[in-house]
């Protein structure tokens, strides 16, 4: 692990994997540090932003130092089902850019359970990994300047489901009627760090 | 007690301490812009720090009291109302702010704060997450709380105006100064920045000598905090204030500590900022 500097507030912890990711992150949620007020994971960091006037980054990064990370960053409790059509936009093209067919390609995003990383881009907002399977789609070229909200989609070893409509550079595989964020439920953000996924095909 | 919003000027919104503890799922801090001028704001009219206060941005905001309010300017310093001096404002007596000499930012602080619905427990309108008060719009109606402290007694506040000229600011490493090197290190302070057209609540678009990478290659995303120091492959570097996003995906050359980000948000388009190097910071 390295400690990196984020200005007078923050430290940024880098490791070397999405899973070393969630077991730092999963430890620091377990017993965060006194006076930090923020934990960013990320792909292969994780961010503590402190309150400089309970604590001192020299403190922070000496309780993160001797941080053990959990071996299993999940958190427990059932998985989140998300009900999807797939009859996405791109749903063809990245099925090609996989080299399988379109209805392969269900398969494989519904087979096994996915896992939220870390969350960013909007809020709610989860990149969502599968781990064991290699995903690698590469995004699209143009990026979209309006995709729908609860689009369903793929990028590098991520899927992601768009919480609002935004600009976006992601293959669309489908839809869900879930709604991800909701400011009148609580809580609002149906995936967090940690939580486990799984996508079921519906017709429609 | 209310406060009715007559005209906004270019954009005013709701902002208070912001959402701080929900990065994590994906929803970022906010909040005001010039934090030290806001707080200053809620002291004069003896305010707890998170009450909400309004941001105008260059001036041209006008409220008309439904009640008795004291009420205070902070930070860009607008004519037409008393400056870092607490005003009784009548019922029915209206407050017109004309556009700042220098500066960018205003705060106005009632007494009792603004009591709009908070949002994710914040009354911060954040423009890139959408989250948030709406901006405020000519005919709203803006409740006023109940005063809970005492008032200070304070009648004028000695601060300086935001200057209107260069302003130089002290900038620490970032955790991608390496991808730089010490050349994009000295670049980056060794001149003078100008500030675009194009900046806002999210950041400032620094407009200057482009900086040059010396690797290649994707950053995976990583989370950041308002003063990063983002440079995308343009080269020119964006700094972040408080609406900026949670996570980045370019990397961050360097960070203007926290408490010069607010000078720095008080900074125009066409104004220049220079970045001084910490003492004994080589990346």
């Amino acid at each position: 692990m390295r400690l990196l500097p984020s200005g007078s507030t923050a430290l940024l912890a880098e490791v070397d994997t999405l899973d070393d990711v969630l077991g730092l992150y999963a430890a620091l949620v377990a017993g965060p540090p006194i006076g930090v007020v923020d934990l960013v994971p990320a792909a292969r960091t994780v961010l503590l932003v402190i309150d400089p006037a309970v604590t001192t980054l020299a403190a922070v990064a000496d309780a993160v130092r001797t941080t053990t990370p959990r071996p299993d960053g999940q958190v427990t409790g059932d998985a989140v089902e998300l009900p999807v059509h797939y009859a996405g936009a791109d749903l063809a093209e990245a099925a090609e850019l996989l080299g399988l067919t379109p209805a392969g390609l269900v398969q494989r995003h519904t087979g096994a359970e996915w896992t939220v990383a870390f969350c960013g881009f909007a809020p709610g907002f989860g990149y969502l990994t599968q781990p064991g399977a290699q995903w690698d789609v590469p995004r699209r070229s143009t990026p979209r300047t309006r995709v729908p909200p609860g689009s369903v989609a793929l990028a590098g070893e991520f899927s992601g489901v768009y919480p609002r409509e935004s600009p976006g550079g992601w293959q669309l595989i489908g839809r869900t009627d879930v709604a991800v964020f909701d400011l009148d439920r609580e809580p609002a953000a149906l995936l967090r760090p940690g939580a486990r996924v799984r996508f079921v095909a519906v017709s429609g | 007690m209310s406060l009715t919003v007559l005209a906004t000027g270019p954009l005013t919104t709701v902002q208070d301490l912001g959402r701080p503890g929900q990065a994590a799922l994906g929803i970022g801090r906010s909040g005001v812009c010039d934090r030290a001028s806001a707080a200053l704001a809620n002291r004069l009219v003896g305010n707890p720090a998170d009450a909400a206060v309004l941001e105008v941005t260059l001036g041209g905001l006008a409220v008309r009291a439904g009640a008795d309010l004291l009420v205070v300017t902070t930070g860009a310093r607008c004519p037409g109302a008393p400056h870092a001096a607490p005003t009784l404002l009548r019922r029915g007596q209206e407050l017109r702010l004309g556009p700042p000499a220098s500066g960018l930012r205003t705060y106005l602080a009632v007494r009792g704060g603004i009591t709009v619905e908070p949002v994710l427990g914040s009354r911060a309108t954040d423009v890139l997450a959408g989250l948030g008060p709406a901006v405020l719009a000519p005919g709203d109606v803006l409740p006023v709380g109940t005063p809970a402290d005492p008032a200070p007694g304070v009648d004028l506040a000695p601060v300086p105006d935001p200057p209107d000229g260069e302003l130089t600011v002290t900038a620490l490493p970032g955790p991608r100064a390496d991808w730089f090197g010490d050349a994009g290190w000295a670049a980056l302070t060794g001149q003078a920045w100008t500030v675009t057209s194009e900046s806002n609540r999210v950041g400032l678009r620094l407009d200057g000598a482009p900086l040059d990478r010396l690797r290649s290659g994707e950053l995976p995303s990583e989370g950041m905090v308002r003063g990063a120091l983002q440079v995308p492959p343009s080269g020119l570097p964006v700094l972040f204030l408080a609406d900026h996003p949670v996570t980045g995906g370019y990397p961050v050359i360097g960070y203007v500590t926290d408490a010069d980000v607010d000078r720095c948000a008080q900074l125009r388009p066409g104004q220049q900022l220079r970045l001084r190097p910490a003492a004994h910071s080589s990346p």
